[in-house]
């Protein structure tokens, strides 16, 4: 089972955001997304879900499993949301609801999209719990978000996520919230998870590190179209894109140290 | 033990915070630095390490416990509600979206630290110019601009009191990373360029790499390794140091996933007994569990001095 982007612009308030981005995710594999902020990354992402901002106009397909996710009805749509497609957003901090137990956020959509019992689901959630390596799993299913350190309350957004079974992730920039140690435990449960469940991953981040590390595609996005695609070795050893070459260089490990910095921001952004 | 040229010294300072109803917090544990003038001083750490606290106490922000912070050998004096004479440490604070005023006009604000420093002749256009901003921005306000922008802003406004020592609390952390490493040389440019000492704290270690001179590596309020930065990135002798810069992924489209540090940061209102770090050390020792490291530059039993 595949996903299938093709052609797909999104225009707000007159401004293409972005204009025909081409994708397709396979399943076993992660597919990264690269990009600075303001390219279009994010946007790719929720339009897959259908969770793009009010007054948004969308064209051009995604398809997954050959049905059209732009041509379903809101109603066929949340059937599709959160069970066959699933996100993991930036900051879990802000993602998980500080006032209902990890149990409930877990538990909810299992219910709502499998229509299992109480009894169930809950098995359900402690296993994915499990999964995630969260430590005393059955305990941590009735805490709150806040109980939990930033690196935690990730596994729990990802388990929320999974809690479907899913056949495609959309990770949004899934450790930018966190520690380097802390990112390297998420990146390899991320990648642990592809592997073993055979999903579909498609990884929006900007850091070139994190995509070496667990994307077998890539990538990249500039101004709204996807400058480059290829497998990661190529892309990120012999990118053939100025632009991605450009995003190599201005790495930290690619520069002098103590050289003159007084460049420019990149132009375009708040230039107004 | 200071020198006479140290800009600034901090010695075995102890910063707790108490709140009602919870155990006391010791952020800071008795952590010792210096700075010198002209010279980059990167602290890194975790996330709930103490780095911010430490930057807050220089500044005067939290008050200290024990220990003590000499300012050219003056003690930093908490910050009040009166007029303040010290003006020679100047702050640029992690989120430049909350730190500028959204209802003045950015030429204001810096015109406010050029006040401070009592000078008459300087406009704050040609800080803005300094920071790589066009002049003209001064009339405009902070909502206008991105966030790099907004972060360049920020450090002008600091330039402009003239500081002898700038403090970075993650100024960076915020941005793109595209503007990550730009808005990181530049500060370092401008301190180095204008004499002042910068100690700049922020969790990537590669953009550390890039602009520090030292590098001061904190865990769980104590700094447990210092030294030159070339140094410490090629042999990183406390284990937590190696194990901070192998969970870095190289952006080499190799395909390698980090080594990850198991367990979390302990809660700094229970520290573990002996060495801080011994429970997620990959090399502990017995005596790690019992007895607690206190030497440096490398605060670990392997590296004690003889």
């Amino acid at each position: 089972m595949t996903l299938d982007i093709t052609g797909l612009k999104v225009t707000i308030g007159g401004k293409e955001i972005l204009r025909g981005v081409d994708l397709s995710l396979e399943a076993g594999r992660v597919h990264g997304l690269a990009g600075e902020s303001g390219s279009g990354k994010t946007m790719t992402g929720l339009a897959v879900l259908g969770l793009l901002p009010h007054g948004a106009r969308v064209s051009g397909g995604i398809s997954l499993g050959g049905r059209d996710l732009l041509a379903l009805s809101p109603k066929e749509l949340n059937q599709v949301r959160g069970g066959e497609v699933a996100m993991v957003f930036q900051d879990p901090a802000t993602s998980l609801h500080p006032m209902l137990t990890i149990g409930r956020q877990l538990t909810e959509h299992m219910r709502h999209h499998l229509r299992l019992g109480k009894a169930e689901a809950k098995a359900r959630a402690v296993d994915l719990l499990t999964k995630v390596r969260i430590p005393g799993a059955e305990e941590a299913y009735g805490r709150f978000p806040h109980q939990f350190s930033g690196g935690m309350r990730q596994r729990i957004a990802i388990a929320v996520a999974l809690a479907c079974s899913p056949k495609v992730l959309i990770a949004d920039e899934p450790t930018t919230a966190l520690d380097v140690t802390v990112q390297a435990g998420v990146l390899r449960l991320l990648r642990g998870l592809c592997d073993e469940l055979g999903l579909a991953v498609l990884l929006v981040t900007h850091d070139l590190g994190v995509m070496s590390a667990v994307a077998d595609e890539v990538s990249v996005m500039k101004d709204g179209l996807v400058v480059e695609t290829g497998p990661r070795a190529r892309v990120l050893r012999e990118p053939s894109h100025p632009y991605t070459r450009a995003l190599l260089d201005s790495l930290p490990d690619h520069q002098e140290p103590a050289q003159d910095g007084t460049g420019r921001d990149e132009p375009g952004e708040g230039e107004r | 033990m200071t020198q006479p040229n140290t800009l600034l010294s901090v010695n075995d300072l102890v910063i707790e915070h108490r709140s009602p109803g919870r155990p006391v917090v010791r952020a800071v544990a008795g952590a010792s630095l210096t700075v010198n003038p002209g010279e980059v001083v990167g602290l890194v750490g975790e996330s709930g390490c103490g780095k911010s606290t430490l930057a807050r106490a220089v500044c005067g922000i939290n008050p200290v416990t024990e220990g003590s912070i000499l300012f050219e050998g003056t003690p930093v004096t908490p910050l009040g509600l009166r007029r303040r004479t010290l003006t020679g440490i100047q702050m640029v604070f992690q989120d430049p979206y909350a730190s500028l005023n959204p209802r003045r006009r950015v030429g204001d604000q810096i015109a406010d630290g050029l006040r401070t420093a009592r000078d008459t002749t300087s406009d704050p256009a040609d800080l803005l110019e300094r920071v790589g901003l066009p002049r003209d921005f001064a009339g405009r306000h902070p909502h206008e601009f991105s966030g790099g922008q907004r972060q360049r802003i920020a450090i002008a406004r600091a330039l402009a009191a003239r500081p002898r020592l700038l403090i970075g609390d993650e100024p960076i952390s915020a941005l793109d990373a595209s503007a990550q490493a730009q808005v990181a040389t530049l500060m370092r440019d401008l301190a180095v360029g204008s004499g002042a000492g910068l100690l700049f704290i922020s969790h990537d270690l590669s953009v550390v790499r890039l602009i520090a001179d030292r590098i001061a590596v904190m865990y769980l309020g104590k700094i447990v390794e210092v030294g030159d930065t070339a140094e410490v990135w090629a042999r990183p002798r406390h284990p937590y140091t190696r194990a901070l810069l192998q969970a870095i992924p190289k952006p080499d489209g190799g395909g390698v996933l980090p080594a990850e540090l198991p367990g979390d940061v302990p809660d700094p209102a229970n520290p573990p007994a002996g060495c801080r770090f011994h429970p997620r050390c990959p090399v502990a020792m017995d005596v790690c569990r019992v007895k607690e490291p206190a030497f440096g530059p490398v605060a670990c039993w392997l590296h004690e001095p003889a």
